[in-house]
């Protein structure tokens, strides 16, 4: 089959690789129908999270037909699925309370102890990321296989087309996840830095949460437009002090709650950021942390801060003060997408979530290096990029 | 509790026993109390010290299974090649309680240890012991207690061992991963994944490519 593969930093191909088969009962293969490009998937492209291998399918935004299950699969041949990003075995500690991010069994024990090393605790397996994670094969390519494929995927109903329903593999629960972790109460100004996919669909996540104001930060006129559009005001913090905007556009209260749709590539003039910037280049493993920091210090004494961006290492000069004296609630995590598909689908089928708006390309499987390349580069115009594997390519 | 404790000095003068090592590993509810240490209730594995002659390696896992399905899925000796990787076969050899463990070692060997039941309380512990003249001195206990709340069983598990060829043997196991400390962590794992799920989870595409047949091939 054809497959996106992670060859090092800013070097991605479409090679040939073996076609996947059923390893385990639970599995089920999926023949790809649309696939996406996720911000986090940048962060692979940059070389910034570890456990990458050259040769790797990337890819955990996808969906398509099951044409293979397992004996303990409990899908159907020729059904239509959207696969959570996270792989969950349904029956662990974590899972059963639905922290599904948190599966205990998902990540091959040979893989756990990187990040148990790192994190005290081992993560849960992910399609299409690192070998911290698991090193599953991902969804950029014709063909995935599906460990417990009886909990994680979701059947979708045919009259709903691909573009309606593919981001409930991530995106769309992890900008709601990421409202649900604000806490919003009515009344409250929510402040949301990064207009990326995650952070607009936090912002519509927000509003539909009863927030009274959604105030969004980014330097892309076209994504602060989009913002705009869903009903948030906006900051472009080139042209803004963002904190002073803030107090001021709060009446001197501050944000009561913040979200950090950025995470660990953070852009910005801060001078500790610099030195971030720094030391990720010479592989130092910091998180550009300067979101998070202005987020910390941003939110009233007493708020909330949510963090669904992605950070994998540490960061200095961190506020720890503001968190304490200002008795912050931080909330993070990988998204537990299995928690949130029932309900997100049903709102999606009722049109109150229409994430459509969002996709500013299509291109075939073959030309997903292009679409990286220009997702990474041009992010004013493009959004989100889906990628189809049976497309024609243009010639 | 004397037991324990009389078992400790003998430890601290060097003479070390394999029974005391594992008493003294699994101790839980019996404070340390050892020269310097100050006394607490963590279990003897995780002290900062040495057991003499014998390496001890201890780990317990949480598993969400009901304690007496457990209990007899590892009772059932050859059940425990599916999960512990560097075990090829448990065979009985006919004594009562006594069974052959064949297991991977380093540079492609197997050795071989015969082991008894040492003690047994039905769905709560399983103790063994190496018998004289096998390959390795050893013995181990598995432990099963309900978890709090829903979470399951806890599973304990403790092997001492004298270290088949000393130091360098320790250091070339090191090397190839086949350490039993990693290797414990790991098959606990395996166990918690197999009882949970009903396989043992992994990321390859192919039946070929999982570190499970790469090891058959090896």
């Amino acid at each position: 089959m054809r497959a996106l593969t992670w060859h090092g930093t800013k070097d991605v191909r479409v090679e040939t690789v073996d076609d996947p088969e059923i390893v385990n009962p639970r599995d089920a293969i999926i023949k790809v129908s649309s696939t996406a490009i996720c911000g986090s998937d940048l962060h692979l492209y940059d070389g910034v999270i570890p456990g990458m291998m050259a040769g790797d399918i990337l890819g955990h935004e996808f969906m398509g037909e099951v044409v293979e299950t397992g004996p303990a699969s409990t899908l159907q041949i020729g059904q239509r699925v959207v696969v959570p990003f996270t792989i969950s075995c349904g029956g662990c500690f974590h899972c059963r309370i639905e922290q599904y991010s948190a599966c205990e069994n998902s990540n091959p024990v040979e893989k756990q102890d990187a990040s148990a090393m790192l994190y005290g605790h081992p993560m849960a397996g992910l399609f299409g990321y690192s070998h911290m994670t698991g090193g599953y094969s991902g969804g950029q390519a014709e063909y995935v296989r599906v460990p417990f494929s009886d909990v994680g995927p979701i059947v979708v109903p045919d009259h709903l087309e691909d573009e309606k329903v593919l981001f409930l593999s991530d995106i769309l629960p992890t900008g709601w996840m990421a409202a649900e972790n604000a806490e919003i109460q009515p009344d409250d100004t929510v402040a949301v830095w990064g207009c990326g996919p995650v952070g607009l669909f936090a912002v519509q996540s927000a509003l539909a949460m009863g927030a009274a104001r959604v105030i969004a930060i980014d330097h892309y006129p076209h994504r602060l437009e989009l913002a705009h559009k869903l009903g948030a005001e906006t900051i472009n913090f080139r042209e803004t002090h963002v904190r002073e905007a803030l107090m001021e556009m709060t009446g001197g209260i501050g944000v009561d709650a913040a979200i950090d749709a950025v995470g660990m590539e953070a852009h910005g003039f801060a001078i500790d950021n610099m030195l971030d910037v720094v030391k990720q280049k010479v592989g130092i493993g910091a998180d550009r942390a300067s979101v998070f920091k202005q987020a910390l210090l941003a939110v009233r004494p007493g708020g909330r801060l949510s963090v669904p961006g992605v950070y994998g290492g540490m960061t200095d000069k961190f506020p720890l003060g503001a968190l304490m004296e200002k008795g912050i609630t931080v909330r993070a995590g990988q998204t537990h997408v299995q928690r949130y598909t029932d309900r997100l689908l049903a709102m999606i089928e009722e049109g109150v979530i229409d994430t459509t708006f969002l996709i500013s390309h299509t291109l075939p499987l073959e030309e997903a290096p292009r679409g990286y390349r220009c997702f990474h580069d041009e992010q004013n115009t493009w959004t989100k990029v889906v990628l189809k594997p049976g497309m024609e390519t243009r010639q | 509790m004397t037991s324990h404790r009389r078992t400790h000095g003998a430890l601290a003068a060097g003479i070390a026993l394999a029974a005391g090592a594992i008493a003294l590993a699994a101790k839980q509810q019996n404070r340390r109390r050892h020269h310097d240490h100050p006394a607490d209730d963590a279990p003897g594995f995780t002290a900062r010290r040495d057991f003499g002659r014998y390496e001890v390696v201890g780990r317990s896992v949480t598993i969400a299974r009901p304690r007496a399905e457990l209990f007899a899925f590892w009772r059932n000796f050859g059940n425990l090649a599916q999960f512990m990787e560097n075990l090829n076969e448990v065979s009985p050899t006919g004594a009562e309680g006594h069974s052959v463990w064949t297991i991977r070692a380093p540079g492609g060997q197997t050795v071989q240890v015969e082991t008894r039941i040492a003690r047994e309380v039905d769905g709560e512990l399983i103790a063994w012991r190496s018998v004289e003249g096998s390959d390795i001195d050893t013995e181990g206990r598995v432990t099963f207690e309900d978890a709090p709340g829903q979470r399951g069983t806890r599973v304990g598990l403790i092997i001492a061992y004298v270290p088949p060829m000393g130091e360098a043997g320790r250091a070339a196991a090191k090397l190839l991963r086949r350490e039993p400390e990693v290797q414990a962590r790991h098959d606990l794992k395996r166990f918690k994944m197999l009882m949970e799920t009903g396989e043992i989870a992994t990321s390859a595409r192919r039946k070929d490519a999982t570190r499970a047949a790469k090891m058959e091939n090896a």
